[in-house]
């Protein structure tokens, strides 16, 4: 007995509602966040991750007051991402109730970011997302929302970002995203058994058995997943009870 | 003059220790203060924090904070969180500072990154995710929660207490660490119980319930 592995519904949330897409594209809605939030909490979701997809930032304080609705409701960890650039943008959303704030984008553009915001919040606090695509040798890392190549080797960017203070990776493959294939095990279990903070696995659930291989053979610490669980197909407990199965060690 | 006090030392987010507080102590005030004599004057102390225990230390002194928390830690119900436990102890391996020295023992750093006996896979830190509590003693800040409940964890430096008594939980990661101190008037927790859904909020209920009878300042019963 001892730590559980984690299920992390996903809330893609843009204008205040959440939505679905494939491969990062052609969005659907979802439902409200609040009702959503607190239906995965009441099926035993072990922490919630809100990302933040509206494009134009005039709207962005939207996801503020969700945050701090949710906050008020759910009693588990809250994740944050989406359009964080500035130490300012960590400290609102902490101060409206976040718990960890995911930097992706802006963690490639000024990695110094990071460590600022490592070094002033605590590493506890700070998730950096990276969105991977297969390579040639490996996996590249992507920005925007999986349009931007960086050039940029997944474990070697991986393994700075632990270093500027990073206390978690989540760990998306866009390969996979949408897709419903299952995770990219190889991505995520070069990752996992590379840095030694913990690393989430992201992109291409499909089915529960998908989540167990993500822990068992992808190393992950934690899995996340979202058209799963958002369309009713199966509950957070459901896929508890599935891994528990599994000789996983889960909360339930 | 309010009921319970939440320390803000500008370690972190409170937002959420005070929301969960709200829940379980409805009508209750809470006061989020950085001011020493509100502390002085609430019934109940909270001291949350996250981050690093320098640093912690550091705010404290600056506003003139430390007497007044040494204080609610000898005189009144007192729950630490997190930092709020580390810091009750007499050192720490964290930038090898001083504590507050309330708890006798040293606050440590979960060791090198170490291979797991069963998988071959690392061991992280922080610790970071849902672990199980296992109760040491009886005490009521434990009522109507289940034995080796799950709750929320997020550390990389863990208490290590000079003897056995003060400790009243232990968590496994992966050997056995005291996660709870209970002493007099103090319970201290490593876990975050605002974060720890329904066993959690039960811990808050309880403190907000909770007359101690021995107070670590007097050392006597009456």
């Amino acid at each position: 007995m001892g730590l559980a592995k984690r299920i992390i519904p996903c809330l893609d949330v843009t204008n205040g509602r959440v939505v679905k897409g494939v491969n990062f594209i052609g969005l659907r809605d979802a439902g409200d966040p609040i009702e959503i939030s607190r239906r995965y909490d009441d099926q035993g979701a072990d922490e919630l991750t809100f990302l933040d997809i509206t494009a134009s930032s005039d709207d962005r304080d939207l996801i503020l007051h969700i945050i701090e609705e949710v906050a008020a409701q759910v009693f588990i960890p809250l994740t944050v991402g989406g359009g964080v650039r500035k130490v300012e943008d960590v400290r609102r959303l902490l101060n409206a109730g976040a718990d960890k704030v995911s930097i992706n984008t802006s963690a490639v553009q000024n990695p110094e970011l990071v460590r600022e915001a490592a070094d002033r919040y605590g590493s506890q606090c700070i998730v950096v997302a990276i969105d991977a695509k297969r390579a040639e040798n490996g996996w590249q890392v992507f920005t925007h929302g999986g349009r931007n190549a960086t050039g940029l080797d997944v474990i070697e960017w991986a393994k700075k970002m632990q270093a500027l203070g990073a206390g978690e990776i989540l760990l998306t493959s866009m390969d996979r995203d949408g897709t419903r294939n299952g995770f990219d095990l190889a991505l995520i279990r070069s990752v996992s058994d590379t840095v030694d903070v913990p690393v989430i696995a992201s992109g291409g659930v499909g089915n529960l058995q998908h989540l167990v291989d993500g822990i068992v053979d992808g190393h992950a610490d934690a899995v996340l997943a979202a058209s799963i669980f958002h369309y009713g197909e199966y509950t957070v407990r459901q896929a508890k009870e599935y891994m528990a199965q599994h000789s996983i060690e889960v909360r339930l | 003059m309010p009921d319970i006090a939440i320390v803000d030392y500008g370690m972190g987010n409170l937002r959420s220790v005070s929301k969960a507080l709200e829940h379980v102590a409805q009508g209750a005030s809470i006061s989020v203060t950085s001011n020493p004599e509100v502390v002085r004057s609430a019934s109940r102390v909270v001291v949350p924090g996250q981050g690093a225990m320098p640093d912690c230390l550091r705010e404290l002194d600056k506003l003139g904070l430390r007497k007044a928390v040494v204080d609610a830690a000898l005189h009144k119900p007192f729950l630490g969180i997190c930092l709020g436990l580390q810091m009750l102890f007499d050192s720490s391996e964290e930038g090898n500072v001083k504590g507050l020295g309330i708890v006798s023992g040293k606050v440590r750093r979960f060791s090198a990154p170490a291979t797991t006996a069963n998988v071959q896979q690392r061991l992280k830190v922080p610790h970071m995710g849902w672990n199980q509590v296992h109760q040491a003693v009886a005490h009521p800040m434990w009522k109507d929660i289940p034995q080796d409940a799950r709750f929320y964890f997020v550390h990389s430096y863990y208490v290590e207490t000079a003897t056995p008594e003060p400790a009243a939980a232990y968590t496994e990661y992966p050997f056995p660490f005291t996660c709870a101190v209970a002493k007099d008037n103090i319970f201290a927790v490593q876990f975050h119980p605002e974060k720890s859904q329904e066993s959690g909020l039960a811990l808050l209920s309880n403190f907000v319930h909770w007359q101690p009878t021995v107070f670590k300042g007097t050392r006597s019963r009456f």
